[in-house]
């Protein structure tokens, strides 16, 4: 934040080093944020659930991100969805275990190679159904 | 660093290039790097060492060299061969110095005389897969930042925004709004403090344009930046680039570091009296970001929603100064301008669209990549000479201008793209991301996702956008599980007037562009999904008829 200058305009940044250090925003977090930044708390969770990026909940351990843009969307990125949806859970959310996330993004630029998955950070490419269960299996997911 | 001292870099690193007997060049842009090009990289590297070659034998990294399909790509530039989907072990048979005994590579060798190369023209791609994005002497070899130092040494800002009027260059963000007259607004505002920002924040579904450039060749755009910097007399300049684009961002802020090294960037730039600092900002995932007022918003650290026009940010942008918002494209094109002229530039293209245009080709077709082509070569020729035409199956649309374009059915092929001709047919040039489609696809199922892509991105601040989306996504919802009546597509067609003639910002406007073209050129899928309840593309799943229940 003193990199910044403890300025209100760099919220955003504040937020993107905040959710890197932290792993998700906690309410706790984004108290002492609005605190340090002299922002009114409502400003900084205004800006912190308008963007898709930051999240207000943990993360599971491994997180799968599936895009749905429209070239994945032509190559079958939905089924991909699917199939986490049936073996962990819901897209936008962590199974129970905290083991795994699935996320859904909005093009992640990879339209080359669709469809495309970011498993962990790492991007990918034409990823099929069994390409996830082989993954799932590897990471202990029943 | 002066100019002088640039151009004698710029020889040297030429030189010590041409000493080498070979450079082998790898692409590392996101792509190639997904399919495993850092390894091989390496494997490359380790090659070298272990054959006695150092010295003699570059390996680099690259930008995109456009063919994505074929990734990971190795260029060897001595034998001007290009080889495609190359694994960790053809790293010592790209190294023998003669290729004849290893039959495997010939099976990866693209053929570089193929239309995918031919046909294109490129202009703005001209360094990405030449040069190593993480060198700032690469670039510099290359001819970079010598139209910087053009514009200081020898034009006055009113000369550069000239250059950049007569060349006809239009904003390539999509709307294609004149960016010399852009320029000249800006600049004519008497304030003392300016703004330029580069609009990198490319949430277009299906597209990768502006990743591409900036992963490929990030000192153009710092380049273009600083000349416009110049010409509009601003000192300061943001570059808001999506936060999801890890490798641009890393590539941009090694980029910015090496130009303030060297003094093409920051105080006194070429010990000229010209001082132009950028900063990066990250987006954090709001497709409204693309909108400038709204990307303005968020440079502010607010919620990015967009503002009513006017004033446009010309007169009063990021904290009320003037700003010149450009996109990526744009401000790579402006270094190439300055170098041959405004006239060169104007030599290409249509009467109403100069120049070339950068596209990325995905969906359903042979060569999925990144593109660049004249302005106004047909469809038909990029999709089928360029891109290699639909693989077993056979052409329904083309879709481009993400969210807010439309569907080019096959009867428009032959349609130059252009500008003007695009809009024309229902489409919009947009950013560039062309996706094609076969006859797989559920004409109403891509509005419907579409129309799911503008719900989720609206931002909520006007009545239009926040409930039509909605509204608009829940009937073709219904029409895709055969549920709609006949009056509910009524309903879907008066509400895209509503929300293209009262929505605040363009998002809204153009959110019923995908629904419009697919009901003009495509009625009777619609027709069929209500009324017989079928989907010609076999693509939707019908919720069960329901049966009246017996009194």
């Amino acid at each position: 934040m003193s990199r910044h200058g403890y300025s209100g305009y760099a919220l955003i940044e504040v937020l993107h080093t905040a959710q890197e250090l932290f792993g998700y925003l906690s309410p706790a977090l984004l108290k002492t944020i609005a605190h340090k930044l002299k922002l009114p708390p409502s400003r900084v969770l205004g800006v912190a659930t308008f963007y898709h990026f930051f999240s207000l909940k943990p993360k599971g351990e491994h997180t799968f991100v599936v895009c749905i843009g429209t070239a994945c969307y032509v190559a079958g990125g939905f089924g991909l969805v699917q199939k986490l949806e049936h073996r962990c859970t819901k897209a936008g959310h962590t199974t129970a275990d905290g083991k795994v996330s699935v996320e859904t993004a909005r093009c992640i630029g990879s339209c080359g190679l669709a469809p495309a998955v970011i498993y962990d950070g790492n991007v990918l490419a034409r990823v099929t159904a069994e390409v996830l269960d082989k993954q799932l299996d590897r990471i202990g997911v029943q | 660093m002066n100019a002088e001292q640039l151009r004698d870099d710029q020889n040297e690193e030429l030189a010590r290039q041409q000493g080498l007997q070979n450079r082998i060049l790898c692409c590392t842009a996101a792509g190639c790097i997904s399919c495993g090009a850092d390894g091989l990289r390496q494997a490359l590297a380790a090659e070298v060492e272990t054959k006695g070659l150092k010295g003699k034998v570059e390996v680099c990294g690259t930008g995109c060299m456009g063919l994505c399909s074929r990734g990971p790509l190795v260029l060897d530039s001595a034998k001007k061969r290009l080889y495609g989907n190359v694994t960790v072990a053809d790293a010592p048979a790209i190294l023998a110095s003669h290729d004849a005994a290893h039959p495997g590579l010939a099976e990866r060798s693209i053929d570089l005389e193929a239309p995918f190369f031919t046909r294109q023209m490129k202009i703005v791609l001209a360094n990405s897969g030449r040069v190593d994005p993480e060198k700032l002497a690469d670039y510099i070899a290359a001819g970079g930042y010598q139209s910087l130092a053009k514009a200081l040494e020898e034009m006055t800002p009113r000369e550069v925004i000239e250059e950049v009027r007569k060349s006809g260059l239009r904003g390539r963000g999509g709307a294609g709004y004149p960016t010399g007259v852009k320029w000249a607004l800006v600049a004519k505002q008497p304030a003392q403090t300016k703004y330029v920002v580069c609009n990198a924040d490319e949430g277009d579904p299906g597209a990768f344009m502006d990743r591409s450039v900036l992963e490929g060749d990030p000192h153009r755009v710092l380049e273009g930046m600083a000349i416009a910097g110049y010409a509009v007399g601003a000192q300061q300049g943001y570059i808001y680039v999506r936060g999801e684009y890890g490798l641009a961002i890393q590539r941009l802020q090694n980029a910015i570091k090496q130009a303030e090294r060297e003094h093409l960037l920051g105080s006194r730039i070429l010990e000229q009296g010209f001082q132009f600092h950028i900063d990066l900002r990250i987006g954090a995932g709001a497709f409204v970001c693309g909108e400038e007022t709204a990307l303005i918003a968020s440079i502010e650290g607010k919620r990015g929603q967009p503002r009513q026009r006017p004033p446009y940010p010309p007169a009063s942008g990021l904290w009320g100064e003037p700003t010149l918002i450009n996109n990526v494209e744009t401000f790579a094109n402006i270094p190439p301008i300055i170098e041959k002229g405004g006239d060169w530039f104007a030599s290409i293209g249509t009467a109403t669209s100069k120049g070339t245009k950068v596209f990325a080709l995905a969906g359903k077709i042979a060569n999925t990549g990144l593109i660049e082509v004249p302005m106004g070569m047909t469809l038909r020729e990029i999709l089928f000479d360029i891109g290699g035409g639909v693989p077993g199956g056979k052409f329904k649309v083309a879709q481009t201008g993400g969210p807010s374009g439309g569907c080019i059915p096959e009867q428009f092929l032959d349609t130059p793209v252009d500008y003007e001709s695009l809009s024309k047919i229902g489409s919009i040039m947009g950013s560039g991301g062309l996706i094609v489609m076969d006859e797989t696809s559920c004409m109403v199922d891509v509005a419907r996702f579409f129309m799911e892509f503008c719900m989720d991105e609206s931002c909520g601040k006007c009545v239009p956008c926040r409930a039509g989306t909605v509204q608009m996504h829940d009937i073709l919802q219904r029409i895709t599980t055969g549920e709609a009546s006949p009056a509910e597509l009524e309903m879907l067609k008066s509400l895209c007037t509503l929300l293209r003639e009262t929505s605040l910002c363009g998002l809204g406007q153009t959110a019923p562009n995908p629904v419009v073209s697919t009901l003009k050129y495509f009625p009777e899928e619609y027709e069929a999904h209500i009324r017989e309840r079928r989907c010609p593309a076999r693509q939707c799943k019908f919720a069960p008829e329901e049966r009246e229940v017996p009194a």
